[in-house]
């Protein structure tokens, strides 16, 4: 199937991406910094891709899952307990405590139509952020809205990510290490998502998306299948939630907010549901976009208006707003549609 | 003592404001089957043309009753254009579009006008002007302020005209039929575009006045508040049984009650101390009058959610629900 043709793109696009940290350290760590919350971003729009775009199911409480992650590093690995886990078994963990959140939240709630589903799961994210806000009391076991700091860094081994190492005269910087780390999670996780959707299950997933009677008269079990979405997508979830805890090393309720919910679902959405590669292009589009904002936003208004008329983080939400909008009116299958969601999302309009 | 009374008036009057509101999402969902996202929005815009007209009249020497009633008809048809355009740009583009197409388009408006309400208003909670006396009433041990009693009169009044209006005029039994089929009701000659346009303005005129309480009667309006009061509303309308106009009101009255009389009494008990586990560590921290609270008042939220879950899994229906079962 392959052709040297598609092989020699791929190398290249292999060397560029382990090129890029260097070439971004060079205008500086920050830009590396955002790159790795870029690829966070894409790891968590590949796990609500699972649950919106394969199995058609909206999640509007993904953060939720994010969150569970997060603070499963946190409590694991911080001083607020005096725990001190190595990551590569916290993340595990994180990913089964997000996943059993899934299972929690799906088995009741799944035979639910879809808008009901996505206003109970919008409901469960913000039960999920109100109990981080105050199980501070009577036990502190989340120190509430202050949230927990200091968490521990990745180690493996002699290896640190927080502090900078030199190999073969290049810099190995924090956020370099973690970028190579998060690249190999990704990889991890475009090749699971790949494998998924070709299988047996992927293809239930589609079925019911389509057409959930016909699928349960074709003999799937559409409530285990379904529940198979979202445990899977809560696993990711709870992963991406772990390393974001390493990388920021603080996390406080303020990071699950729903808005961060419709980020996510903006990526997958305006990207294009259930085409991988849409919603990767999504995420790093959405990432992205608003960093340039801020660079530039501020001086062309000062330019233009001698002030700051619209704050830039305003300027962003409104053109998320503007863009989930306009992508359902004109593309409603997303920029790079699935073909068979693009097939399905036409014929659907009159 | 009386906090149980007291909670009641106090849960009447936020059930009352929910039902209002809830009368909104429920209108829209019994002609087209979809869930007004942006409704909440619309009710925080509605609190936000209040407040802005009652400030700049505060200062003038009209009455205050006649500056608060400007105030809430300025309101009203600021709403019902907004509701008028959501509908034109969120909705009825969408119309034959699959489910979740509209229901992205309405977060996408929701997140525009609160960004726009931001802009407009600024990031600072509002202090809504305490213009009209704000007379305190005392009965059995609990004390009901005029405000609230005024709030609880309005929605009252509106609700029944809302139900005069849906089933004893021509137009509502126009909006009964459409919502029973658009099909068949489009062969008896009625025009569904107008009926649901109307649903949309109707909803969010009413949706304006609840705004306007919510701000007055907690003193305050703030962009983001649209999200949490849509958000119980909607749960109220489900709880009721979704696309119900009389279930719509109980659930939003029986909502505020839950919610009142939980944030009133789960304090108490969840205390540990007063449960017969007592010893131990436990014993010593109750032991001079102390306590051990599980889960305090700042879980108000969580009632309503809970609430929410609870009843779409064990009565999807709702109290007086009607069809939810999917639909082919």
């Amino acid at each position: 199937m392959t052709g040297n043709r598609e092989r020699f793109g791929l190398a290249l696009i292999a060397i560029a991406l382990i090129a890029l940290p260097f070439v971004l350290a060079m205008a500086g760590t920050a830009w590396v910094r955002i790159t790795n919350f870029a690829v966070l971003f894409v790891l968590l729009s590949l796990g609500l891709n699972i649950v919106v775009g394969f199995a058609g199911l909206l999640d509007l409480g993904y953060v939720a899952f994010y969150a569970v992650g997060a603070y499963v590093y946190a409590l694991l690995a911080s001083p607020h307990f005096g725990l001190h886990l190595p990551f590569w078994i916290i993340l595990p963990i994180g990913a089964t405590v997000a996943c059993c959140a899934g299972v929690i939240l799906g088995a009741p709630t799944l035979r639910l139509r879809g808008d009901y589903l996505a206003i109970v799961t919008l409901g469960f994210g913000e039960i999920v952020r109100i109990f981080m806000n105050n199980l501070s009391s009577p036990l502190n076991l989340t120190n509430g809205p202050k949230g927990i700091n200091r968490i521990d860094s990745f180690q493996l081994g002699p290896l640190n990510f927080s502090t900078n190492d030199t190999i073969a005269g290049l810099i190995f910087s924090g956020p370099i290490k973690y970028y190579y780390f998060l690249m190999l999670v990704l990889l991890a996780v475009i090749v699971i998502n790949r494998r998924l959707q070709d299988s047996r299950i992927g293809r239930a997933w589609v079925a019911i998306r389509e057409d959930e009677i016909a699928a349960k008269a074709s003999g799937i079990n559409t409530r285990n299948i379904k529940l198979l979405a979202f445990a899977m997508g809560a696993s990711f979830g709870g992963i991406a939630g772990g390393m974001f805890a390493a990388l920021q090393t603080f996390v406080s309720p303020e990071s699950f907010v729903l808005n961060e919910s419709i980020m996510v679902l903006s990526m997958v959405v305006l990207g294009g549901m259930g085409n991988i590669w849409g919603v990767i292009a999504g995420a790093v589009l959405l990432s992205f976009v608003p960093e340039l904002l801020r660079y530039t936003v501020e001086p062309t208004q000062m330019a233009l208006f001698g002030k700051v008329l619209i704050d830039p983080e305003v300027l962003r939400m409104l053109i998320f707003g503007l863009a989930l909008v306009l992508t359902m009116r004109f593309r409603p299958a997303g920029l790079w549609p699935e073909t068979r969601h693009r097939r399905e999302m036409n014929e659907n309009r009159a | 003592m009386d906090t149980l009374l007291q909670q009641i008036i106090n849960g009447l009057t936020t059930g009352s404001v929910y039902a209002v509101v809830a009368l909104g999402y429920t209108m829209v969902y019994g002609v087209i089957q979809l869930i007004n996202f942006a409704h909440g929005e619309v009710v925080m815009i509605g609190a936000m043309v209040a407040f802005s007209v009652i400030t700049s009249l505060a200062g003038s020497n009209l009455p205050p009753l006649v500056i608060v009633l400007a105030g809430v008809l300025a309101a009203i048809p600021s709403c019902m254009v907004m509701g008028y355009l959501l509908e034109r740009v969120a909705y009825r583009p969408l119309r034959h579009a699959p489910r979740l197409a509209p229901l992205i388009t309405a977060i996408g408006m929701s997140i525009i006008l609160q960004h726009l309400a931001l802009l407009a208003w600024g990031r600072n909670p509002l202090a809504f002007p305490q213009i009209i006396d704000n007379h305190i009433f005392g009965i059995g041990g609990a004390a009901i302020s005029s405000v609230q009693i005024a709030i609880i009169l309005l929605s009252l009044t509106m609700m029944a005209g809302l139900s005069w209006f849906v089933y004893r005029t021509r137009f509502g039994i126009a909006i009964r039929a459409t919502a029973e089929n658009v099909h068949v009701a489009g062969l008896m000659g009625v025009n569904a575009n107008r009926v649901i346009a109307a649903t949309f303005v109707i909803g969010a005129g009413l949706g304006a006045v609840a705004g306007a309480m919510y701000g007055s009667y907690y003193g305050i309006a703030h962009y983001t508040m649209g999200f949490n009061l849509g958000l119980k509303a909607f749960s109220a309308a489900v709880l009721g049984g979704i696309g119900n106009i009389a279930g719509a009101m109980l659930g939003g009255i029986l909502l505020g009650l839950v919610e009142a009389l939980g944030t009133g009494y789960i304090g108490e008990l969840t205390d540990l101390c007063t449960w017969p586990i007592a010893h131990g560590a436990l014993a010593e921290q109750c032991a001079d009058g102390g306590n051990f609270v599980l889960f305090g008042s700042n879980y108000q939220d969580v009632f309503a959610f809970l609430m929410l879950i609870l009843v779409l899994v064990f009565r999807p229906s709702g109290l007086l629900g009607e069809r939810v079962s999917e639909r082919a």
